[in-house]
């Protein structure tokens, strides 16, 4: 194999000196770097797991290095998504990143693919790599990634991260197992924490995405103890590292001996996400921050009540009633039901679950404040900062 | 024996990390567990009271599924770990 690979590749002397420190260590070599110098890799987003590992994999030599992503840097991104800089603040992703990269190693071919990753291009993109790094933050498209690896036979490296805690395997190689041995089906909607109750320690995604960016170089090296078959758990708040074993199952339904997942299907309902009108809120009970406005000012008897965490209520607050959304069922005492209730969080989905649980429980005049505090910075009052 | 909550479900256990309780087998440690926190039953149990296909448990590093699930032994010293599948910062 190695003599094969000296004759489709070399390095030039830039790159021998550039890769010096690859080269003078037996492990890697001029027979590793140019096996790094052959690969493929497509990266899975340019955010917070994907920026550590690109600008590692792009430093080390990755021949070519593949960036799916459709997203904008905003200001709220540059806290952990390291590839990004304030000007970059408005620019896509993939532009960003692939400036970036170049920037590191211009001997590198960057390639962008300014797409959602979806069921229609999954495996034909999949095809023309040969591993694939798993840096997504939503469920349906941690299956997808993980199914059309399973279907195209490539390595998925897996990193996920929440608040100070991440997990990272090696997942979909021939003899190991893939994500859905571990977990087959992804939670209810309702029953994980949402974006502003989650949060993430700004480093974690840097600990975890080089962690995939190590099994990714070792991958294409073929050395070391990949992380096949084993689930890695870092705590960054305990600086704790523990491992789980992890075992193909053999009635997987991606990759057990009797497969029924054999083509790529609609990972959105599999996650039971709902389209985006069904999830638009109820007008009946929903109130716009126009209208809380004028309602103020004319001095109508409305109460305000926030279900935001008391951290966030500290970032800003519109003088409302505080009891984060969990307290509520035990406080709900501290509320008068004959008075008219706006309830507003963050964006407008745990005041919506407020309002539920307040009707529920016999209030008749509360109301959703629609985009929550957000769009009363937006909208109302410029000065209440955005988090 | 202790039981160690993972972040995400640690709100619905009185916001610690890990809690201690007597039992002999996983399923009285698990038991033992979501009696002292009501609230954790929904999020670790099903309709039907089985384990959520997104929530692993693991005695040590071995996933009970391969040990024999809430009938396996467990003894002073080991950890059990409630793992659940978490996605990054999108839901």
């Amino acid at each position: 194999m190695a003599g094969i690979a000296e004759k489709v590749a070399s390095l030039s002397n830039d790159e021998i000196l550039r890769y010096s420190r690859h080269l003078i260590m037996p492990e890697v070599g001029m027979e590793g770097q140019l096996k790094l110098k052959q690969a493929k890799v497509l990266c899975i987003g340019a955010g917070g797991l994907g920026s550590p590992l690109a600008l590692y994999l792009a430093a080390a030599g990755v021949g070519t290095l593949g960036i799916v992503d459709f997203d904008v840097v905003d200001f709220t991104n540059l806290q952990r998504q390291v590839i990004h800089g304030t000007s970059d603040v408005g620019r896509k992703k993939l532009d960003s990143a692939a400036d970036t990269l170049n920037e590191i190693n211009p001997t590198i071919e960057v390639r962008k693919f300014d797409t959602r990753l979806s069921s229609a291009n999954a495996l034909e993109l999949f095809r023309e790599f040969d591993i694939v790094a798993d840096g997504t933050d939503n469920f349906p498209t941690r299956y997808l990634v993980n199914d059309a690896c399973v279907l195209t036979g490539k390595p998925n490296v897996y990193g996920s991260i929440f608040r100070f805690e991440g997990q990272a395997s090696v997942f979909a190689t021939k003899e190991g197992p893939c994500y859905r041995c571990l977990y087959p089906e992804p939670p209810p909607p309702g029953l994980v924490p949402s974006c502003a109750e989650g949060g993430v320690l700004g480093i974690l995604p840097g600990l975890v995405g080089i962690i995939q960016a190590t099994e990714t170089i070792k991958l294409i090296l073929g050395s070391g103890e990949p992380l096949i078959g084993r689930l890695l758990l870092v705590d960054a708040l305990a600086m704790r590292f523990r491992e789980l074993k992890l075992r193909k199952n053999p009635d997987c339904p991606a990759c057990g001996t009797h497969p029924t997942v054999t083509e790529l299907i609609d990972y959105n309902q599999f996650c039971g996400i709902r389209g985006e009108e069904a999830a638009a809120p109820s007008t009946m009970r929903d109130m716009t921050v126009e209208e809380l406005k004028q309602r103020l000012d004319k001095g109508d008897d409305l109460f305000v009540l926030d279900v935001r965490e008391p951290h966030e209520y500290q970032i800003c607050n519109i003088g409302g009633h505080l009891i984060p959304l969990n307290d509520l069922p035990k406080r709900v005492s501290e509320l008068d039901s004959s008075r008219e209730i706006v309830v507003h969080c963050k964006m407008g989905g745990r005041s919506a679950k407020a309002v539920d649980f307040l009707r529920q429980s016999g209030f008749s005049r509360v109301h959703n404040l629609a985009g929550g505090i957000t769009a009363w910075a937006d909208r109302i009052d410029p000065k209440v900062p955005k988090y | 024996m202790k039981i160690l909550v993972p972040t995400p479900l640690r709100q619905y256990a009185g916001k610690q990390s890990a809690v201690e309780v007597p039992a002999a087998t996983v399923g009285e440690a698990l038991n033992g567990l979501t009696t002292a926190y009501p609230d954790l039953r929904k999020h670790l149990y099903g309709d039907e009271g089985k384990l959520r296909a997104f929530v692993n448990v693991y005695l040590n590093d071995e996933d009970i599924r391969y040990l024999q699930n809430d009938a396996t032994a467990v003894k002073d010293g080991d950890t059990l770990s409630i793992i659940p599948s978490i996605a990054g910062g999108r839901v």
